[in-house]
């Protein structure tokens, strides 16, 4: 398969061929890009930003702290969405822990 | 509560004409629409003050746009609104000196000093002028107003004065009582003895609704473009090219905001709210410009925007209603309108003050107070201010220079601003280069503060919120 | 009374460029201050929510207001003035900056280099003469994005954007993220305006549509948008009006090109180029007013803000390198300028002397397999193979200031 690289804005053309067992990433040009190529092959993942309601009313930005499958995405955002944050929360503070089982953690990334 | 008199239309014509009105012991009302005045015709206007050369003699249009002028220079020093007495010019090419002599003889007949310039006198007066142009009639008295700042004010003195202005509350159903009319309206029923049709595009049918004259109606759309402030110092003048059966073509004009305009065009249309522009209208204005001015500078449109001139037949229809009593109509009001507006208005004060027998009230408020904006403000004048206000201090509209305390006395003003189209048109808040993309949360904040109401309930302007879903509440 | 301030280095904007030209002036040793209009420092990264930034210059994948965060804590924890709230509204050739805050009422500023890093702004549905009615729903990617990221609100739910440019894209996936519908991305030109990862994780992820060489014909809908019509664009960029189709919609969202906000240098001898439409500068990124540096996308429109934050370096140790009498240009100019195929490249001007200079570009078009060359009448200095440049990504290399024997071309060979 071919695709873009999305690890770093270079955006390297990749093209991911199986030969027999193991899976050849070539276009790259770092390591994570291989990594990418090869995750993207078996089991395509992305990490999410979103928005957390806060007990007063408004919002704080968070991520995930790692990427999750992508056909996940959709249930994260909806999981993410029950959240309410207290209104203290700062940057990097983390307000749900190994969500869905999923082995990843909600990060708080900003404040308004 | 009866009324003695009640205006509809919150244009600009139907707020002078409360404005005059407040001046007396009467009780006046003027219903609108929209949910601030000045929200259809008059917002879209050229803002041009004609000197009334180019009006047919011994027409209402040539009486009252003469009078106008004269009136208006007076109007905006007391109701402090934007202006500048520039002039303007017809400008024509060697073959069409026949033409704005023709001109010349209708202003001499109208009474309006004009003067036939040649090329360097043309050019002392507008220096970018097209090449091909050699000859322009120069109208000293002309020059321009902002028309919707013009329409507010006139509102907010005439609240001031005592008179009521109901928003959002469109007409419809009048009925004939024995003392005068019940007109029925989406904001309730409100009682007159005296009803003043100053509907704009709703003008004939106002008139149909209470069973007075009627009259065909047509539409004529134009299109404009407005150019960043820094064009201003390229246009001097008004500039006009040779008028036509269409209208006085599309010119090139500064704002009284600071702004340049170029346009606007004449497209024929049957509906009238039909102001949307069209990419064959704007290219007739791209098309045109070049033709009267030489340097034209499209690629400094901050804004397209389109206007509607509502005409019957060949002229203003400004009269009592001979079919029912007590009815007043000034309808069919296209150009020049806005020009016209003051006379206009005192042309209905007589009638109205002779009618109902008004007489003058005391301390009455004449000169409103200087509204003081930033850049018009010296520095001890701003240190003051902001002692008193930090507001002052605080910049929300970065290209136009606005600050807070302006935005919250706008949301506080006699007729009070509750969108963020009515802060603009008042402030200037998002009329700038960025068009409120900076802006316009701010404002959308200050608004939801001011008036105590959630974001997701500020309405951008006719009734249409711009912040509609909480994140995480969207379905 | 008007308050007069002394620094030697003023820096107007505290963005991730105005932070970065202010931690490098400051440890050059100037005395600094960042005036900032906002409420806090960290410009237009506290809205950008999403990743991507940090990568080059901190080695970690960051989101912006982290990118942000990192920087301002740097700040605070320098002696460095800031001054918020605090809108810039005068700057004369002598470096004094007039700028109103509510705490400080109007100030004088007195410095002795002044750094530009204001930012840039979006082009509207006003600057592209969109026709149609003016309705609700119409907005600019960038401030749909301030009002979904830090107000909480979403601006409708059924999207159109018009422009492929970065925050176009980020906010196609950002509104699809928060529950709305992304029905078509609409562009211009044959390419894309951003990066291609975005391209990819924005919406060939999501499903969301993008047709290339199309254009709106109009917009409709009062006083709420209801939809819009398109077509496809000829060689002239014109809409055949022919194959016009509809497509209903309440928002549409623009990404149609950013603009240097340098409308403060009005009136001041600044050389401008009419290319990047920020100023022309040399190495320092000095302009042409000997004490004026400019940085970050008010200089030229970046894609990635680890550049910003490199080029704002330079900018304000230069600035502080100036102030403290140090001598900051080699003896004499050379020119640099962009032609074949390059659309720009930065800086304009570089000194006669030592060490190396890294050069920027920005390509006109899409090209494959092609090779930038950089050379004077006498020398090739560069000459880098590229598989695939495009607008939309700004490249860069190395030239070595001693061997520069005269005015220096950059161009493509195809």
């Amino acid at each position: 398969m071919n695709t873009i690289c999305i690890m770093c804005p270079m955006g390297c053309p990749l093209t991911i061929e199986k030969q027999g067992d193991e899976i050849i990433v070539s276009g790259n040009t770092c390591k994570r890009g291989e990594k990418y190529g090869k995750d993207e092959f078996q089991h395509p993942k992305r990490a999410i930003t979103t928005l957390v309601k806060l007990q007063n009313g408004g919002v704080a930005s968070v991520k995930t702290s790692d990427a999750v499958p992508k056909e996940r995405i959709f249930d994260v955002v909806k999981f993410i969405g029950t959240l309410v944050a207290d209104d203290g929360v700062q940057i990097g503070d983390i307000i749900a822990t190994d969500i869905l089982s999923l082995g990843v953690d909600v990060v708080v990334t900003g404040r308004k | 509560m009866k009324y003695d008199c009640i205006v509809i239309g919150g244009g600009v014509i139907g707020t002078a004409v409360l404005d005059r009105l407040s001046k007396y012991s009467v009780n006046a009302l003027l219903v609108e629409k929209e949910d601030d005045v000045a929200s259809f015709t008059t917002r879209a206007n050229s803002g041009i003050v004609h000197a009334g050369y180019d009006c047919e003699p011994n027409t209402l249009k040539a009486r009252f746009n003469v009078r106008g002028n004269e009136l208006m220079w007076q109007d905006v020093c007391e109701l402090d609104v934007p202006h500048l007495k520039c002039a303007s010019i017809v400008v024509a090419r060697d073959d069409q000196l026949d033409r704005l002599e023709a001109l010349k003889e209708k202003a001499d007949k109208n009474g309006v000093p004009v003067r036939i310039l040649n090329a360097g006198q043309t050019r002392v007066i507008e220096p970018n002028v097209a090449d091909e142009i050699v000859y322009s009639l120069y109208a000293p008295t002309a020059g321009i107003v902002s028309p919707y700042q013009l329409a507010i004010a006139y509102a907010d003195r005439a609240i001031l004065n005592g008179g009521k202005i109901q928003l959002n509350a469109e007409v419809t159903a009048i009925k004939r009582t024995d003392g005068g009319f019940v007109v029925t309206t989406s904001a309730g029923d409100f009682e007159c003895k005296c009803l003043i049709n100053c509907a704009g595009a709703n003008g004939a049918e106002i008139n149909d609704l209470a069973g007075a004259e009627h009259f065909e109606t047509t539409y004529r759309r134009g299109d404009y473009f407005v150019l960043d402030n820094t064009e201003r110092k390229n246009v001097h003048t008004v500039i006009f090219p040779l008028p036509t059966e269409a209208g006085k073509g599309i010119l090139v004009a500064p704002t009284a905001d600071g702004n340049v305009i170029y346009g606007p065009t004449a497209v024929d249309t049957t509906d009238k709210t039909d102001t949307a522009t069209s990419l064959a209208s704007l290219d007739e204005v791209r098309k045109n410009v070049p033709l009267s001015y030489k340097t034209p500078a499209f690629n400094k449109c901050i804004r397209v925007y389109g206007g509607l001139r509502t005409l019957i037949g060949h002229d203003f229809v400004i009269k009592q209603s001979e079919a029912v009593p007590d009815f007043i109509m000034a309808i069919g009001i296209c150009s020049p309108g806005l020009s016209s507006a003051p006379a206009i208005a005192e042309y209905i004060e007589q009638i109205v003050v002779d009618k109902l027998s008004l007489v003058k009230k005391d301390n009455i408020v004449k000169q409103m107070p200087r509204c003081g904006r930033l850049a018009e403000l010296s520095s001890e004048q701003l240190d003051e201010l902001i002692a008193k206000d930090s507001a002052w201090g605080r910049i929300v509209c970065r290209c136009e220079k606005v600050t807070e305390a302006e935005i919250v006395r706008a949301i506080h003003s006699p007729l009070p601003a509750t969108t963020v189209d009515a802060v603009k048109r008042r402030t200037r808040a998002g009329m700038g280069r960025c068009q409120g993309g900076f802006c316009g949360p701010k404002v959308m904040e200050i608004i939801s503060r001011e008036l105590n109401i959630p974001l997701n309930e500020v309405k951008k302007g006719g009734g249409a919120s711009i912040a509609r879903f909480k994140v995480k509440e969207v379905e | 009374m008007m308050r007069d301030l002394y620094f030697d280095v003023a820096i107007i904007g505290g963005g991730p460029a105005g932070m970065a030209a202010a931690l490098s002036a400051r440890k050059t040793g100037a005395s600094v201050v960042i005036l900032e209009r906002d409420v806090r420092l960290g410009g237009i990264l506290n809205q950008c929510i999403h990743q991507g930034f940090g990568l080059h210059y901190f080695g970690e994948e960051m989101t912006g207001p982290e990118y942000a965060d990192r920087f301002r804590k740097a700040v605070e924890s320098e002696d460095i003035t800031v001054m918020l709230e605090c809108m810039v509204l005068a700057l004369t050739k002598d470096k004094t900056v007039t700028a109103l805050s509510p705490t400080q009422g109007l100030c004088k500023i007195h410095a002795k280099a002044v750094v530009l890093a204001m930012g840039c702004r979006e082009r509207t549905a006003g600057a592209i003469a969109l026709a149609g009615t003016r309705p609700a729903g119409i907005y600019t990617a960038g401030m749909a994005q301030k009002i979904c990221n830090i107000d909480g609100y979403l601006v409708g739910k059924e999207v159109v954007i018009l422009g492929s440019g970065d925050i176009g894209l980020i906010m196609a996936r950002r509104m699809t993220t928060e529950g709305a519908k992304v029905k078509l991305v609409l562009e211009l030109m044959p390419y894309s305006s951003g990066l291609k990862r975005n391209i990819v994780q924005c919406l060939d992820d999501y499903g969301i549509p993008i047709k290339y060489s199309h254009t709106i014909t109009r917009v409709v809908g009062s006083p709420r948008l209801t939809g819009l019509y398109y077509a496809p664009v000829g060689k002239d960029r014109k809409p055949v009006l022919e194959q016009e189709q509809y497509i209903s919609c309440d928002t549409l969202l623009l990404s149609v090109g950013l603009i240097p906000e340098n409308d403060l240098l009005n009136g001041l001898d600044v050389e401008m180029s009419p290319v990047t439409q920020g100023a022309v500068v040399d190495e320092n990124r000095m302009t042409s007013v000997e004490g004026i540096f400019s940085c970050g996308n008010v200089l030229h429109v970046h894609d990635l803000v680890d550049n910003v934050s490199e080029e704002a370096e330079i900018a304000g140790r230069s600035a502080a390198t100036y102030t403290l009498g140090a001598a900051l240009i080699g003896d004499g100019f050379v020119s640099v300028t962009a032609k074949d195929g390059v659309r720009y490249s930065l800086p304009q001007r570089i000194s006669k002397g030592e060490g190396k200079v890294r050069i920027f570009f920005r390509v006109g078009d899409v090209y494959k397999n092609c090779k930038l060359i950089a050379e004077t009448a006498s020398e090739q200095l560069v000459s880098k193979k590229f598989m695939v440049l495009a607008p939309g990504e700004m490249g860069s290399f190395e030239i070595d200031r001693s061997r520069i024997d005269g005015d220096v071309t950059v161009r493509l060979e195809v």
